[in-house]
């Protein structure tokens, strides 16, 4: 029998302090039992002498030093599986949601997992298509990757997530796959955009729902995204699947660390942020990847708004030193009607180089995104300058890279909603739209790629233009 | 061990633990049955506080504290070359196979192998008289490194025997006589992390360490035994421009921390180095290199340690002459443990929450760098120590303390840009904003070994790029046509340095090695086409023409032109003079027909 403890004597914030107590562990799980028998979950911040600080998930609300009582259950926060939880929807500490969730647990697993041997990992190096050009010409994803979306209020972060869950696929191979859904703090609405999408898909059967919404306990978020993400790892190293997890969004998540810190009285780092958040975050960002001798594969696509749109905000600067590159979402793109409006330049995928070329995509698709890299930034340049000069000022060859930048935006970038294309399709616009400048610019192709294909698509070209 | 303290404080990485009397500062400590390893950082009476190295959830007040009596020590002997490495040295190898494919607590392994024999060669005999850092044998460790084994510091004395054979690392292969008894000397040393190895003296760094990176050995060279920063924002490429350097610098030992870095990022130096050959020996580069792997998801104390452990191990290959190029990726992430631990102890903070010692402790870092002069007084060693340390300053500010903290210490300074790697000028160094201090150390070598007008061509092509950012001004304003003929040139040749010089790509076979006689053919190459522009547009021939001459195309394949074939560059000159003669004939026979 568990000791229950009456001796509450501060309360302040999420955080209350336990007095008199014996054998308390750093990080056990606590229940909180209220005079009216409502029951809460906390979590052990904090161990001194007799004293122990708790952060209680679900709020303080009610809380008093008289009649609650506590008790510690000498373990940390689990997350209960089997292979059922696939369809199943939790609430953000792991527990089912509705009667209909419950399974038959098969093992339980502390939901802050353990770091990856760095020497076991398995380097992710297989291309998955997703469909979109942007992503897959220029930011490709691979398999055991984190690629956050780093987005701004406003814009269609949502439908790029969901196109990638809905269209991901490697080429030439049909795996078992799964999609853990983490919603962190979001409204309703957006999180039942998502559900609707997987249930048309019939991805809902293969995919598992934690949901924290916007009303449910801001600090239950702590535990969020490691509920998520211990699912994803059994799924994935325990039943051999590829998991695909979605984590929206990572700034509500951050907001809840930065109110714990601030209840605790902790010197900030920057903007109020926590200093250890950086160490914070990558221990959730690099739950993602691949274990030699293991079949199955960790995918994580994190969504997070940046406030005010600001890269150097501490949410998106900190991620972005964890996670394996980004797709950054631009809000003049969509103002343009550009769909989806990723913006290219900024965006980055630090995995690509092993996940594409020959036997993977193409061969020449390296040297082809450095090249279509190169022309559209160019092409930016040109354009503010023409901003300034007006376009009657450019020189001829200028010209053509403005030209190029417009119609790369409109047919590279842009795209529809179900459209699904093909990495060939991809590479070959990107000769299309590359095949009007003369042979010379192109310097970061290779002369042998440059004989093999760029032919094909001058010819067409200019039958177009033609026609 | 033996002596007992008990826990009466856990908050994440810190422990403050009771009965401590005796304790030292920086001793090791192990903290709670399981055993996890902890460092005492404070004292205050009876109580320690103490960092743990590992993740303390589970562990209470009053559980138990077993002191060591003996600061963090790494070990050092055959076996440290291939290895991977933790923050405190535990081989992630047998790490996985004692524990599988998640590191959990309280494992312990020895950081060299004990069962191992190695074939020692004795280079001594006895009799003879030695002294702290005298080379008593070798073993071939790797094809690329002869591991000496040296007299440890503080013996001197008489060999009384020395043997040939085959050791493991624990086995004495030596006896010496010293002034308090007979010692045994096996080849398994230990050494304090956070104490300099001795040495007998520093020397000034002159001699260039060459990188095989175009912008770094031309422009911004670094010397060996030097130190340099590689600040920059996310997505800059530090982490590429790292393993460039492993891969491709001009050392006997590379040292590589992953401090507090993507777990993805070492595995792919795990999978890589192996594969790469060393373009002198074309031996795989991962014979002359030592992983330290302390991912950003494992704890944060070892973060900390992480750095002294590599640079430890480094200094130990310097003592026995090598030159040693340690880097460290990256320096922000060792300085948010600090904070982080800093903010635990509750101390006062500094800057942006890092601690007041933060600058103390980074210079203390860079400063174990240099070329010394070895121990040993019988033989004449020098050994070198270069350190190349990345930064990632939030948002890529400069004014981060972290940066300049740093920027007080190194002499070189590498500066990535977001905006040349959004357009894909990799590498991302700005040529208007790094610095190399060391470019008068080695300017006697260099012009003594590559050629006497090096820096001339280097401070041209300077010139040349600086000329041509203010000329982009003027462009900006008032467009291209408003410019001078000989404008026109400086702008055109400022974009064949940039982006037939500068630019270079990590991932393609050729171009990402240039050896330095290729480096200087290529710069020679592009300031002649210059100069002889130059002479043509004012004798007359129209600008125009000179922009569209096909040679430039040429030029901008040199890259790609292997070491081999380095003929086929110095034959550009003579292409250029040709096509500009062709061109010259053609103006003039069209002014003559107007």
């Amino acid at each position: 029998m568990l000791k229950e403890y009456r001796s509450i004597t501060n309360i302040a914030g999420p955080l209350l302090v336990v007095e008199g107590v014996e054998n308390v562990k750093y990080e056990e799980l606590v229940e909180i039992r209220l005079g009216d028998s409502d029951l809460r979950n906390g979590r052990v911040l904090e161990v001194e002498g007799d004293k122990a600080l708790v952060q209680v998930f679900e709020g303080t609300r009610g809380i008093d030093t008289e009649k609650t009582t506590v008790r510690f259950l000498g373990r940390g926060i689990h997350m209960y599986l089997s292979q059922d939880i696939l369809g199943k929807v939790f609430t953000g500490l792991g527990k089912p949601r509705t009667s209909s969730d419950e399974i038959l647990p098969e093992k339980s697993l502390d939901i802050n997992g353990a770091p990856i041997n760095p020497f076991s990992r398995d380097y992710p190096d297989e291309f998955i298509q997703t469909g979109i050009s942007a992503i897959d010409g220029l930011n490709t994803l691979v398999r055991g990757q984190k690629l956050p979306v780093f987005t701004g209020a406003g814009l269609p972060h949502n439908k790029i997530a969901a196109q990638i869950a809905r269209q991901s696929a490697v080429l030439g191979k049909k795996e078992e796959f799964a999609v853990v859904f983490v919603a962190i703090g979001i409204t309703f609405e957006e999180s039942e955009y998502f559900i609707n999408d997987f249930r048309q898909t019939g991805a809902l059967e293969r995919a598992v729902l934690i949901l924290n919404l916007a009303d449910d306990p801001a600090i239950e978020r702590i535990a969020t995204p490691r509920v998520g993400l211990t699912c994803a790892e059994y799924l994935a190293f325990e039943k051999d699947m590829h998991v695909l997890v979605i984590l929206t969004d990572m700034t509500n998540y951050c907001e809840a660390l930065k109110e714990i810190s601030a209840a605790r009285k902790e010197v900030p780092g920057r903007r109020g942020y926590p200093g250890y958040m950086y160490t914070d975050l990558a221990t959730i960002y690099e739950r993602a990847g691949r274990i030699k001798g293991k079949k199955g594969s960790i995918t994580q696509i994190p969504i997070l708004t940046m406030p005010e749109d600001d890269k150097t905000h501490p949410i998106p600067d900190l991620t972005g030193y964890i996670t394996e590159g980004q797709i950054i979402l631009s809000r003049s793109l969509h103002k343009k009607k550009i769909s989806p409006p990723i913006d290219v330049l900024p965006s980055l995928s630090r995995l690509k180089d092993k996940g594409i070329g020959k036997d993977k995509t193409r061969e020449d698709h390296a040297d082809l995104f450095n090249q279509l890299y190169a022309a559209y930034a160019r092409g930016k340049e040109v354009q503010e300058l023409a901003v300034i000069l007006g376009e009657a000022a450019l020189t001829d060859i200028d010209k053509l890279y403005y030209k190029f930048a417009e119609k790369f935006e409109m047919h590279y970038v842009s795209q529809g909603d179900y459209e699904n294309r093909s990495i060939d399709f991809t590479l070959d616009l990107g000769w299309k739209l590359l095949s009007v400048f003369p042979r010379e610019e192109l310097k970061r192709i290779r002369d042998s790629f440059l004989d093999k294909y760029l032919p094909k698509f001058v010819n067409k070209e200019e039958l177009q233009d033609a026609g | 061990m033996g002596d007992l303290g008990r826990i009466v404080k856990v908050a994440g990485p810190l422990v403050i633990a009771e009965n401590m009397t005796g304790a030292k500062m920086y001793d090791v400590v192990y903290v709670s049955e399981i055993r996890l390893m902890g460092e005492i950082i404070e004292i205050s009476g009876d109580m320690a506080s103490i960092q743990v190295y590992e993740e303390t959830g589970g562990i209470g007040v009053g559980e138990p504290v077993f002191l060591t009596n003996e600061p963090l020590t790494v070990e050092l002997g055959p076996g440290l070359i291939q290895s991977i490495y933790d923050g405190i040295q535990r081989p992630l190898n047998l790490i996985y196979e004692k524990a599988g494919d998640f590191i959990t607590r309280g494992i312990q392994v020895p950081a060299l192998p004990r069962d191992k024999k190695w074939k020692f060669i004795p280079l001594t005999a006895a009799g003879d008289t030695v002294d702290s850092g005298d080379c008593l044998g070798y073993v071939d460790e790797t094809t690329l490194v002869k591991h000496y084994i040296l007299v440890p510091e503080g013996i001197s004395g008489e060999i009384i025997s020395i043997q040939d054979g085959e050791f493991t690392i624990e086995e004495t292969v030596a006896k010496i006589k010293t002034a308090s008894g007979v010692t045994d000397i096996s080849m398994l040393q230990k050494w304090p992390v956070r104490k300099q190895r001795p040495y007998c003296q520093k020397v000034n760094p002159e001699i260039p360490l060459f990188t095989g990176q175009r912008v770094i050995d031309m422009f911004f060279p670094i010397a060996k035994g030097g130190t340099a920063c590689v600040p920059g924002p996310f997505g800059s490429g530090k982490t590429v421009i790292q393993h460039q350097l492993a891969k491709w610098i001009d050392a006997n030992v590379i040292v590589y921390i992953g401090c507090g870095e993507r777990g993805n990022e070492m595995t792919d130096v795990l999978l890589e180095f192996p594969e790469l050959k060393d373009p002198k020996s074309g031996e795989p580069l991962m014979k002359r290199t030592v992983l330290i792997a302390n991912t950003s998801n494992m704890p944060v104390a070892a973060r900390e340690a992480s750095v002294y452990t590599g640079i430890t191990i480094a200094e130990y290959f310097r003592d026995m002459g090598y030159s040693v190029a340690l880097m460290a990726d990256s320096t922000s992430r060792w300085a948010e443990a600090m904070r982080e631990i800093s903010g635990r102890l509750e101390e006062m903070p500094g800057d942006e929450g890092y601690p007041a010692y933060l600058g103390a402790r980074l210079a203390s870092f860079y400063e174990r760098a240099g070329i010394v002069k070895c121990l040993s007084r019988k033989q004449d060693i020098t050994g070198a120590l270069t350190v190349i340390g990345a930064v990632s300053p939030p948002g890529g500010d400069l004014s981060d303390p972290v940066v300049q903290a740093t920027l007080r210490v190194v002499k070189v300074f590498w500066s990535l840009e977001a905006n040349l790697a959004y357009s894909r000028h990799f590498p991302a160094i700005s040529w208007l904003n790094s610095y190399s201090l060391y470019n008068d150390n080695i300017k006697e070598y260099v012009e003594n070994n590559v050629h006497e007008d090096f820096f001339t061509l280097q401070a041209e092509a300077m010139s040349l790029l600086e000329k041509e950012s203010e000329l982009e001004e003027i462009v900006r304003l008032v467009g291209i046509d408003s410019l001078s003929g000989e404008d026109r040139v400086v702008l055109m040749v400022a974009k064949m340095i940039r982006e037939d010089f500068l630019h270079q790509n990590a991932f393609h076979d050729v171009d990402t090695y240039t050896s330095i006689e290729k480096q200087y053919i290529m710069i020679k190459t592009i300031l002649y086409f210059y100069r002889q522009a130059n002479d043509f547009l004012n004798s007359g021939v129209d600008i125009k023409r000179i922009e569209r001459m096909k040679i430039r195309e040429m030029i901008a394949r040199m890259k790609y032109i292997e070491d081999s074939d380095i003929g086929k560059i110095s034959s550009i000159t003579h292409d250029i003079d040709s096509e500009l003669g062709l061109l010259k004939k053609e103006d003039e026979a069209e002014n003559q027909g107007i």
